[in-house]
């Protein structure tokens, strides 16, 4: 397998201007000609095919949910990073890029991440112009705050629904192309196989979810922009419809997995209250500005908050990480929870939870100045929870928030697959090992404004097409296989729901490949994951039929895919033997408990390529160059 | 608690549907509204039968894709609250409660609870945005925009396009929801060059769609889950009216010289 | 173009109308015109308290003005069949916009009078027909004891009648809740509304209506106590 990343050469402030000019243009009039499909319509996805039809390519583009506007990018609540040093307080493109490959524990690649560094700053200038409505100060400028524990304050956000904005911002820009005729949409359809003809990808499988009809649809070029698989732990704050399916059956094509055991476990999410939950809710990690995080010191202490004198409280992040005390990364956050909720301090029903305490901040404060900062998350809190955190501390536990990795893609987003470009979280280039609080959004509207655009020409400008067409002997035989494949779902009639299987994947997965891993615990969940899937393919109950609107079989599908995924996964951190980011070996920290790289063994990227059902996969390497910022131990203390 | 739940069952688009009984029984306080059904769901999964279908994406109030009426109410009538964030210790042990997909003629039954709402995106195609392509943008502190004004743009923004106040509404009107986009970018500078038009369009297709007419009654603003006031049709009436004054007859192009 | 064309081949003024928003700003400006007329109709009646001879002089001094009050009435009626052929088509879109209905549907917090303008307003128009048989052309059956020019007269003899008093105390709670409705509505259909002066207009336009409906209930409820005879 060739993982060559085509990184331009020359100083690193000049590649993407290097790699623009030396890209080639297809010329204007023949754009029209080329056909592109892009999967997914959130922030990557819906900014690309906008952005693809406004240049005039034939755009399709596919999303399961029955509107664009619903993509999980919605979700996103903090804000979105840009070094665009409005505040004058030290920020730089080169810093961004800096403490983006630091925060990413140094595993990401610099040259991919200094250009979402550049292209960040024009990404506000577009969604200022889409009239995304950006929070401002006073004076009538875009106000900013630092987030996720950086030291500037470069975030931008429209109160507590960043996500929600940017995306309407793209989603716009992607209905005027339809109306314009230049996108054609084609929502309640999801991805099920990739075709790949001749080396390349020239189309995909796709189900109608309302009709049932399974089709194919050709293209010279296709863009996989279908976020994140955590999902694989089925309590997360993703969505209930986030899925790998699209990547993991373009993995099973051909396209190389990067870092599947990168994930990300946000620490401030309301913790778990009972066995039918479905998914967790994220509190936005803005709260941690204002908020301070604490458990008892003794052990299995029942009494209320109010009750616990401020002398028997462990404000533990400001003990253990004075400098960044409660505002430490998502990753130290996280570990840090789970590691006194283990000695037997964590609060809660189910003992499982620390508070975050805002008692401090009110004295401080005033009811009403936190109530206008933190207002509508209270609010959530209170709706879910039905306790008011002005009174009682809230309650947090981390929850699976974010993959980092996703199919490996070269410096032009190019995934081993020829021609299949991969945008946003369903890669995994940017973030290394961890992501700061408010790049996903960054990274999302950058690949798809700024970067496919370029590096999506090129391909097109290079390659010479032949013309194929549904009949096509590969085409026909993906589509036989994904029909057999529903078939042979439906016709199981088992004993067990979809969802029990699921949830029963997910809690392997949180226990053993979850915060904190070690190499036993992942060998024993991969067999045991490995038996679920046996038992899934006999025993699983798919209720309804083919041809029909049919959850249970969208549901079924996607877990199949979970079941194979989360034993890669495993392989993929058991094989990883040092602790990074998001990745925790116990047996890889140092003597205070913190992550332990192996930078002589493990500065790389895994990129794993599938071999053949239960097979197992071949790992390949692509060797991370640390030119600029040069690897040290990350410390928050 | 036990509930009995009456739920809407409808094969598809073009077999009529009914109300079915369903009991719910040994329902948690601390569930949503959804986990209810998902329980519900799983029961009738394991007896051979086919679960209530129900759209549901993010579960956290934001996505838009859940909503139905329950007891007569779009999303169960708790203020800024959508049916995902509705939990069960609003309601009490022995409780019917009716469930019900959104109604209107623009919005087709597809399943069960599940109805059709493209007519929003096609509404929101017909004008709903900037016509700035992507890297023609001037910088983002260009013009300043006076915070007052940015922050009811917002307001008007928070829409999740749920359709809860076409389902409220007696006259299944969508004006709330096409009001709130004309609002939001008739607040921005950037809104401006393409203002009139923007309303024009956009009413006429709320109007292609066949929602019904506004009759100013506040139904849409009571159930809204993002509390989007009304203000925002005025704010779509007032637009509409003045292009539709200021519209000028066609004028004759020159010919190329 | 996917979605609703711009440009179209009819006359602007039939393409604004052919909108629901033209519509509704039809209803708004001729409901206002109606509006007007009734408080003009009741500053009229009123005189009813200041002696017999004053609202026959009233009448006489209104019918001497000829054309001038043709003019007048030709308006209303053209205001009155703009207002109803608006609304019967906004309530036809209402029947195509929702044809089934809900199983179980609950209203909030919207006002009475505001759910029930379809159903006032037919009331009101059945009842200004009976109201011009009654008292303008007072055709027999309808009004017992009708002659032409005695205004003052007629109006205590046909308030007498009790069913007939009932009749126009009950239509007249109704007009004051399409009054209510009707009145601040207007605002919000031609895109007035702001969060400090909306809640006054709904006030202000309570208080008109009540005063208005007040009004006009005052002269029948007079006519009963034999306050004026």
């Amino acid at each position: 397998m060739n993982l060559n990343a085509r990184i331009p050469s020359g100083p690193i402030e000049q590649r993407w201007d290097k790699a623009r000019f030396d890209l080639k243009l297809v010329n204007p009039a023949n754009k029209r000609k080329y056909n592109v499909i892009v999967v997914g319509s959130g922030l990557a996805g819906g900014s690309a095919a906008a952005t693809l039809g406004e240049l005039g390519y034939n755009v399709k583009c596919f999303c399961f949910q029955d509107s664009p506007r619903r993509a999980h990018s919605i979700a996103a609540q903090g804000g979105i990073n840009a070094a665009k040093n409005y505040q004058n307080d030290g920020d730089s493109v080169y810093r961004l890029f800096y403490d983006t490959v630091k925060g990413g524990d140094f595993r990401a690649r610099e040259s991919n991440v200094y250009r979402l560094a550049q292209v960040s700053v024009s990404i506000i200038d577009q969604c200022v112009a889409q009239g995304v409505p950006f929070a401002r100060e006073y004076g009538g400028l875009l106000s900013n705050r630092s987030f996720g524990g950086a030291q500037v304050s470069r975030t931008f956000y429209a109160r507590g629904q960043t996500g929600q904005q940017l995306l309407l911002g793209a989603y716009q820009a992607l209905e005027r192309q339809i109306d314009a005729g230049k996108v054609k949409m084609l929502p309640r359809t999801e991805m099920l196989d990739l075709i790949v003809i001749d080396g390349k990808a020239r189309g995909i499988v796709a189900r109608n979810l309302v009709t049932g009809r399974i089709d194919v649809h050709m293209a010279d070029a296709v863009v996989l922009a279908t976020g994140g698989y955590g999902n694989v732990f089925y309590l997360s704050t993703n969505a209930k419809g986030s899925n790998t399916t699209a990547i993991w059956r373009a993995y099973k094509r051909g396209a190389a997995f990067g870092n599947p055991c990168y994930t990300q476990i946000h620490p401030t999410c309301i913790p778990q209250s009972g066995d039918y939950q479905s998914k967790l809710t994220l509190m936005s990690e803005s709260l941690r500005n204002d908020g301070r995080i604490w458990v008892p010191l003794k052990k299995g202490d029942t009494r209320s908050a109010d009750q616990i004198p401020e002398s028997e409280r462990d404000y533990y992040l400001e003990r253990m990480y004075p400098s960044f005390g409660n505002l430490s990364p998502r990753d130290i956050a996280s570990r840090a929870a789970k590691r006194v909720c283990d000695e037997g301090r964590g609060v809660g029903p189910t003992g499982l939870g620390v508070y975050l305490d805002f008692s401090d901040a009110i004295r401080r404060l005033g009811q009403k100045t936190i109530a206008e900062r933190y207002g509508n998350l209270f609010e959530i809190y209170e709706r879910i929870t039905g306790e008011d955190p002005y009174t009682v501390p809230m309650r947090i536990y981390p929850a699976v928030h974010y993959t980092m990795g996703g199919l490996w893609v070269d410096y032009h987003l190019m995934s081993t697959i020829p021609g299949l470009f991969v945008l946003g979280e369903a890669n995994f280039s940017d973030h290394g090992a961890n992501r700061l609080g408010a790049s996903a959004l960054m990274q999302g509207l950058s690949d798809g404004y700024f970067v496919i655009p370029y590096t999506l020409g090129n391909y097109l400008a290079s390659e010479k097409f032949a013309k194929v067409d549904e009949s096509h002997p590969e085409a026909v035989a993906a589509l036989a296989q994904t029909q057999s494949l529903t078939k042979q779902l439906l016709a199981i009639k088992g004993k067990r729901t979809v969802s029990s299987f699921h949830r029963e994947l997910g809690k392997l997965m949180w226990d053993f490949c979850g915060m904190a891993r070690n190499a036993q615990g992942l060998e024993q969940a991969a067999g045991k994951i490995a038996g679920l899937r046996e038992e899934f393919w006999k025993n699983v109950n798919v209720a309804g039929e083919a041809g029909d609107l049919n959850q249970s079989l969208e549901s079924a599908g996607r877990v199949a895919d979970f079941l194979e995924l989360g034993e890669l996964m495993c392989h993929d951190a058991r094989v990883r033997e040092e602790s990074c980011g998001g990745h925790f070996r116990e047996e890889y920290q140092t003597p205070d408990g913190e992550a332990q790289r192996n930078d002589e063994q493990f500065a790389h990227v895994a990129a794993w390529e599938y071999q053949g059902p239960n097979q197992k996969p071949v790992r390949h390497q692509e060797e991370l160059q640390f030119e600029y910022v040069k690897p040290v131990q990350r410390s928050y203390k | 608690m036990n509930l009995t739940l009456h739920v809407w069952r409808q094969k598809d688009v073009a077999t009529p549907g009914k109300m079915v009984r369903y009991d719910a029984p040994n329902v948690n306080e601390h569930m949503s509204f959804l986990e209810m059904l998902d329980v519900v769901n799983e029961g009738l999964i394991l007896r051979g039968e086919e679960p209530i279908a129900f759209e549901h994406d993010c579960r956290e109030g934001i996505c838009g894709s859940c909503g139905f009426m329950i007891n007569g109410i779009a999303h169960g009538g708790f203020k800024n609250t959508t049916v995902c964030q509705l939990h069960m210790r609003h309601f009490a042990d022995g409780d019917e409660v009716y469930i019900e997909p959104w109604r209107a003629t623009a919005f087709p039954v597809m399943k069960d609870l599940i109805v059709d709402r493209s007519a929003f995106d096609r509404i929101i195609a017909s004008g709903g945005y900037v016509s700035v392509s992507t890297g023609s943008a001037p910088d983002g502190n260009a013009l300043p925009i006076r915070k007052q004004d940015s922050d009811l743009a917002m307001d008007a923004a928070a829409c999740i396009g749920c359709g809860a106040c076409v389902a409220s509404c007696p006259n299944a009107a969508a004006a709330l929801f096409t009001g709130a986009k004309i609002s939001h970018l008739a607040h921005l500078p950037q809104g401006q060059p393409e203002r009139k038009e923007r309303s024009l369009r956009m009413v006429r297709q709320m109007n292609a769609e066949l929602f019904g007419n506004c009759t100013n009654i506040g139904e849409c603003e009571a159930t809204c889950p993002k509390g989007i006031p009304i203000e925002v049709i005025a704010s779509m009436n007032g637009d509409f009216l003045a292009a539709s004054w200021q519209e000028r007859p066609p004028v004759e192009i020159a010919g190329a010289g | 173009m996917a979605t609703a064309a711009l440009d179209s081949k009819l006359h602007r003024t039939l393409r604004f109308y052919e909108a629901t928003n033209g519509k509704k700003t039809v209803m708004a400006l001729t409901g206002a015109a109606l509006w007007g007329f009734v408080i003009i109709h009741l500053l009229g009646n009123l005189q009813v308290f200041l002696g017999p001879g004053k609202l026959d002089q009233y009448g006489e001094a209104l019918r001497a003005t000829g054309a001038l009050l043709w003019v007048a009435r030709g308006g209303l009626l053209v205001c009155a069949a703009l207002h109803i052929t608006a609304a019967l088509q906004l309530m036809a879109l209402k029947a195509k916009a929702r044809p089934q209905p809900y199983v179980k549907k609950v209203p909030t917090t919207s006002s009475y009078a505001s759910r029930t303008m379809y159903l006032s307003g037919p009331v009101i128009l059945a009842f200004i027909i009976y109201h011009l048989m009654h008292f303008t052309f007072g055709v027999p059956g309808i009004h017992p004891d009708f002659v032409e020019g005695a205004v003052h007269a007629n109006l205590v003899k046909g308030l007498s009648q009790p069913l007939a008093a009932v009749l126009y105390l009950a239509t007249m709670s109704m007009l004051l809740f399409h009054l209510y409705h009707g009145i601040w509505s207007m605002f919000q259909t031609i895109g007035l509304s702001h969060p400090r002066y909306t809640p006054l207009v709904k006030k202000a336009a309570a208080g008109i209506a009540i005063a208005l409906a007040g009004g006009n209930i005052a002269i029948v409820v007079s006519v009963l106590l034999g306050i004026v005879k």
